[in-house]
């Protein structure tokens, strides 16, 4: 991209139509203090909530209570809070940090797998009913998974299989977004001709989609590993409605659970462990964000600008 | 057309219901429903050993099972208990009508005991000998879990209602300790007056707390003789009630926070709360929840309607019992039986619960016991009077947990609108006769 903009210098003996507007150049975009103050907003209500997060995790349940929620208490708690949250009742909350994991990893890691299959053999072999899958496909994008929530309840039921942990992996392995995603991103991504080139070659179709396609289809994976992790880590009403045995609950119902004790006679009033689990919860999800951004970014942008 | 059609449906789906339990009892318990089941034949249960499932919330218990444990080594509790109060209810219920996953042994609390044992959901313990465990409890709770000579759970806990006040403000203000509501009435004015940020106490509309007040007032708006249910909040002390709450509510008096929220801890604990009337186990949610006020707060005896009335109420409180559908009823009945009459009692005493058996409650010990919290007060003597007073002929609905769910929607816009609690209250009425018509009751004006 070697594209340089120049402004067309007006010519002096020309009467002057209209003042020329400020054109567009690259590096130095131009600067409006409505967006800016917009955005700026924007930055405060999604940032502030995670302040007083992290802030309030310092605080012990009385601290809570008595002071500025987005000040810190005299008494900093928050090594100790972090040690009670992982002792608290044997430990359950470690337990339920493994469930969340093993949730993703076979749920949000499975989905991607199959959406990775699934969309490359869409974009890149032609079938009849192909215009059909694209519909269900499209609806299935529309249908929330919360709307699926009791019916797949009542399937699982006849199955025998609630209230084990294949109840909240096998709903998550279907991602109909992430089908969507990889199939429009192959369809960019892999050059057809290249698969021909790989199979005059005398490749066969399962090497010439590991070998070729597959390095080729990395950033997309990498975007819709992300978009099934969070949605998996944060899923609540599936596993709610599931789950009845507090061993298998992933660290969403845990933490509601924990919560909600202070609404129990004679329960644990815990707000600070609750909050700090909570801070603890979404730890793990900001460093994938943080270490698979580079590969993402380029993924998103995939196809975007003919070359 | 179509309201009689959903109705005969509904009237059908409870008679299904009904039938499930029935059919489920009879196919579980064979001819044994009616043999009794002696003290030797639950030993014998114990020695041979086994698992048993017990779904309960009180945080006391973990250790009564593992005591239980080490006493019968061969039986395994296993103690389900991350879950409270409606997704229990949901639970058990779900389970009970799928006649799978159900618990040994489940917590009820005594307002919802009648919709299970009305739907025989539980077992009737009177055949392991739990009617002669009668004189061991005060009448409030023993009354919640029995009817004739059935006997659907032990008391667990029991909430007696006290009065507890922040000492702190109310010296601050120079306000006295109300002894009777109209009292109470005259130091929420006083009150809010000195300092416009404080509130005498907080209500939003809270079913638990409006049947207790009513319950206290001599007011006893529900009848129950098996289907037959007669609802009717017009009676003399449910016209107190209304008067005195009706006053509060129309002068601001009460503070807009909600029980039980993070809003409500805060009020309690920064003296914008100023007093609670509630059961006798409060005490171990000041503890953990508002661990700051320790020693601002004290407990006293409920309010009277009339001056030198000793009338009071229960308020809370749960029982253990056995689902129909328990699939090892002789060792579930024994470890109920030790958590709640024996051994266990003790061990949950000490832990911080509210006991509903008399021993514990008469004895020196337990009303000796001075409270840090409360400045070193002695106030189990205020609960164990309190308890004494408690009148037994108290009814829930067969069906209150459905009758709370919609108290907000009902009662609840008498602290929101210009509805009053009165018509509050008829409203409820309302709405409770059609939907016990509707299941199938029969209501009795």
């Amino acid at each position: 991209m070697t594209t340089s903009v120049t402004t067309p210098a007006p010519a002096k003996s020309a009467p002057k139509l209209r003042t020329p507007r400020k054109a567009y150049v690259p590096g130095k975009p131009r600067r409006s203090k409505l967006l800016t103050g917009l955005m700026a907003l924007m930055v405060l209500y999604t940032v502030v909530p995670l302040i007083w997060l992290i802030i309030s995790a310092t605080k012990t349940q009385d601290g809570l209570a008595d002071s500025n929620g987005l000040w810190f208490a005299k008494h900093f708690a928050l090594w100790s809070n972090i040690s009670d949250t992982f002792t608290y009742h044997d430990g359950i909350f470690g337990r339920w940090l493994l469930n969340t994991l093993l949730y993703v990893v076979l749920g949000a890691g499975g989905a991607t797998l199959l959406a990775v299959l699934g969309g490359y053999a869409l974009a890149k072999f032609d079938f009849p009913g192909k215009k059909g899958i694209f519909a269900v496909v499209i609806g299935a994008v529309a249908v929330p998974g919360t709307a699926l929530a009791v019916p797949t309840f009542l399937m699982f039921s006849k199955m025998g299989l609630t209230d084990t942990p294949w109840a909240v992996i096998i709903p998550s392995l279907v991602s109909p977004f992430g089908l969507y995603l990889m199939w429009v991103f192959a369809a960019e991504a892999i050059p057809t001709e290249l698969l021909e080139a790989a199979r005059m070659d005398g490749a066969g179709e399962v090497r010439t989609f590991f070998q070729v396609a597959l390095p080729l289809l990395a950033p997309g994976i990498v975007t819709v590993l992300l978009f099934t992790t969070v949605a998996t880590w944060n899923n609540y009403f599936l596993p709610l409605i599931m789950l009845k045995d507090p061993d298998w609950y992933p660290l969403t119902l845990g933490l509601s659970s924990w919560s909600a004790q202070a609404q129990t006679i004679g329960g644990d009033v815990i707000f600070n462990l609750v909050i700090t689990g909570s801070l603890l919860t979404i730890l793990p999800l900001i460093a994938v964000f943080l270490l698979l951004q580079k590969y993402w970014q380029s993924g998103l942008s995939a196809g975007s600008v003919k070359e | 057309m179509r309201r009689t059609t959903s109705r005969v449906l509904r009237g059908v789906a409870l008679v299904s219901v009904l039938a499930v339990g029935a059919t489920a009892c009879g196919s579980s318990d064979g001819d044994s429903e009616q043999k009794a089941v002696s003290a030797g034949d639950l030993q014998a249960a114990l020695d041979k050993g086994g698992d048993i499932t017990v779904w309960a919330w009180e945080p006391t218990l973990k250790t009564v099972a593992a005591d239980f444990q080490k006493k019968y080594p061969k039986v395994k509790v296993n103690l389900v208990g991350e879950r409270s109060g409606d997704k229990h209810y949901t639970a058990l219920s779900n389970a009970i009508s799928a006649g799978k996953g159900v618990p040994d042994v489940a917590q009820v609390e005594y307002f919802a005991v009648g919709q299970y044992s009305l739907t025989k959901g539980l077992t009737d313990l009177s055949k392991f000998g739990a009617d002669k465990l009668a004189s061991k409890y005060t009448p409030g709770p023993w009354n919640a879990v029995s009817d004739d000579s059935k006997v659907w759970g032990l008391p667990m806990d029991s909430g007696p209602m006290a009065l507890f006040y922040n000492k702190q403000v109310f010296d601050k203000y120079k306000i006295a300790v109300p002894t009777t509501w109209d009292e109470y009435l005259d130091a929420a004015r006083k009150l809010h007056k000195a300092d416009p940020k404080a509130y005498i106490a907080n209500d939003t509309g809270d079913a638990g707390f409006t049947t207790s007040m009513l319950w206290q007032a001599g007011s006893r708006p529900y009848k129950v003789d098996g289907t037959k249910v007669g609802i009717n909040f017009d009676d003399a002390g449910a016209k107190k009630f209304e008067t005195v709450w009706q006053t509060l509510i129309n002068e601001k008096l009460l503070a807009p926070v909600t029980g039980w929220t993070d809003d409500w801890y805060k009020g309690l604990g920064d003296g914008t709360i100023a007093t609670l009337a509630t059961g006798a186990w409060m005490p171990a949610n000041f503890v953990t929840g508002v661990p700051g006020a320790k020693g601002q707060w004290r407990a006293a005896a409920m309010p009277a309607w009339t001056k030198g009335d000793k009338a009071s109420a229960e308020n809370g409180g749960s029982s253990l019992t056995v689902p129909s559908l328990a699939k090892n009823k002789e060792l579930a009945y024994a470890f109920v039986e030790y958590a709640n009459s024996g051994a266990g009692v003790a061990t949950r005493v000490s832990e911080g619960a509210f006991p509903a058996t008399k021993a514990e409650l008469e004895s020196p010990a337990f009303q000796a016991k001075k409270f840090d919290y409360f400045g070193g007060q002695e106030a189990n003597k205020i609960f164990a009077e309190s308890a004494a007073n408690v009148a037994s002929d108290w009814k829930y609905l067969p069906f209150q947990p459905y009758a709370n769910s919609i108290f907000n929607d009902t009662v609840g816009k008498a602290y929101v609108s210009s509805t009053t609690l009165a018509q509050g209250l008829k409203a409820w009425q309302d709405a409770s006769v059609k939907y016990g018509n509707e299941q199938g009751f029969t209501i009795e004006k």
